[in-house]
């Protein structure tokens, strides 16, 4: 407990830091996620193929590298954003990835028939998708999803090493001041079961609400 | 991947002349957006001096060629290692799981619960920086302790997903529960769960690069040595060629192999009346339940 109280400050820093990249990179990965499924699932077939490659690249791709590449490689091109920038377009191309194929299970389980009759009132693709079919699939996969943003939450400690103020990264200052490295660490890993539990309560709730009877 | 044909067709009709030179028309602007994306790297690449002799010409060095082999191997070590031990880690704390006894079962749970909660990298510095373990050992342990306890999960769920006729029949011929575990349950279920199995291993092959950040010397470790050097003009976009090819290779080779398993599994006439098939596919340390439903 002393550990936690003489250090608040900096893990309260931390904690915030970690959730606001945690928010920050889940909405940018949700609305890409979209996009590319929507890309995946259109009738243009190059819009088709780069979904493809872009979730096949992604998802294959270590997420260390991914930071490597982002924060160290996007400033060789005289592209020189905040850390935080560069850390939350590593976090949210990585999970979108899996976000697409989240929700591309979703349409999957949505009849047939939705489509159709969609379809057969005379909806164009771009509105069959948005208005029908997919706020259907979105409901049937909101806890996988939940689950790939604590999978996020839990990723984001990678950018404390990027120097990004985050909550793992809070154990070096407070690691120099001397204190019980092991109760640090506790109070560290306390933090992100909040972070986590709270996201999981979260869609908990959101699941519970907005499931489909099917 | 198949299973997206029949559902994606119904979004939309089979388009007519119109709708295909639309079609055509998208597919066009697609193209000439990436492909201007595409020209842009390229002009960057060239402007900056990407390819200049200095900065490729290092990877000619035997030195800088035996440091990326070597930190290649060190990578593939760790990723061994991993494998090794978590495989058994799986397989007990599934067993303690699955086990009759009361407190064998909560104390599994808790200690696969709590892994797969804790992020994989504040194990891994809690193990490098409070327990003071090599970076090696602290990558391995980190990386059993969290893709060990997914694997219990996946492993009981294939467990739990072999039909109940087969454990009934095989107690009904009077075989021990170990017996029927053993001889029964545990062949079946690996059958149906190497794809999740193989795409575990696809999660922890990617998460050795995390070695990176504890000093372990892998790969990307390599990498950063030869990019951050001012003698050889800071190389980085090149180290980025090299390095991002192997690993991306690398996973894809394992998460090709996981589809392979699943389809040729599906054709098996072995798997009819088992359980299941489970689907392939990299994961981000999701349950097997949830990767598993559809």
């Amino acid at each position: 407990m002393h550990v936690l109280t003489a250090n608040w400050h900096t893990y309260w820093e931390g904690f915030v830091g970690t959730i606001e990249l945690t928010a920050v990179s889940s909405a940018l990965a949700l609305l890409l996620g979209v996009l590319i499924a929507g890309f995946r699932v259109s009738p243009v077939p190059g819009l088709r193929a780069f979904g493809t490659v872009w979730v096949t690249l992604l998802r294959n791709t270590p997420l260390t590298l991914l930071f490597f590449i982002v924060v160290l490689g996007l400033p060789r091109f005289g592209i020189s954003l905040p850390f935080f920038t560069f850390a939350v377009l590593a976090l949210s191309c990585y999970t979108s990835a899996f976000i697409c194929e989240a929700l591309r299970s979703g349409i999957n389980t949505v009849p047939l028939g939705q489509g159709e009759a969609a379809r057969s009132l005379g909806m164009t693709f771009g509105q069959t998708l948005s208005l029908v079919v997919l706020p259907q699939a979105a409901r049937s996969v909101i806890g996988p999803i939940g689950s790939l943003l604590i999978a996020l939450a839990k990723n984001s400690a990678i950018a404390g090493s990027f120097s990004v103020t985050e909550l793992l990264g809070s154990y070096r200052t407070i690691n120099e001041l001397g204190y019980s490295i092991i109760w640090t660490f506790v109070w560290i890993a306390v933090g992100y079961l909040v972070i986590t539990l709270a996201i999981s309560a979260v869609f908990n709730l959101l699941e519970r609400r907005l499931a489909v009877a099917r | 991947m198949t299973a997206a044909a029949p559902s994606a067709s119904a979004l939309y009709d089979i388009p007519g002349p119109k709708a295909r030179s639309r079609h055509r028309l998208y597919g066009v602007l697609a193209l000439l957006a990436i492909a201007g994306l595409l020209a842009w790297i390229g002009y960057e690449l060239v402007s900056t001096g990407q390819f200049s002799y200095a900065k490729w010409n290092p990877f000619q060095y035997v030195g800088i060629q035996e440091l990326l082999w070597h930190g290649l191997l060190n990578t593939l070590k760790a990723f061994g290692l991993t494998v090794l031990f978590a495989l058994p880690f799986g397989a007990l704390f599934a067993a303690g799981r699955l086990s009759e006894h009361r407190v064998v079962r909560w104390l599994s749970t808790l200690v696969v619960e709590f892994f797969r909660a804790m992020p994989l990298l504040v194990m891994i510095f809690f193990i490098f920086v409070a327990m003071k373990v090599q970076p090696l050992w602290a990558l391995v342990a980190g990386l059993t302790l969290y893709n060990g306890s997914v694997l219990a999960e996946v492993f009981r769920a294939g467990v739990r997903a072999v039909p109940r006729g087969q454990q009934e029949a095989a107690f009904a011929l009077g075989m021990r529960k170990t017996q029927v575990m053993a001889s029964v349950l545990v062949p079946q279920a690996n059958r149906a769960m190497l794809p999740s199995i193989i795409s575990q291993l696809v999660v922890a092959l990617k998460d050795t690069s995390l070695g990176f950040l504890i000093t372990y010397e892998e790969f990307l470790h390599a990498g950063k040595l030869i990019a951050t050097n001012l003698d050889y003009d800071l190389p980085f976009i090149p180290v980025v060629m090299v390095i991002a090819p192997v690993y991306i290779g690398m996973c894809l080779l394992l998460s090709w192999l996981a589809h392979w398993v699943e389809r040729r599994g599906r054709r098996s006439p072995r798997v009819r009346g088992g359980a299941p098939m489970a689907t392939a596919g990299p994961g981000m340390g999701l349950p097997p339940e949830v990767r598993g439903q559809d």
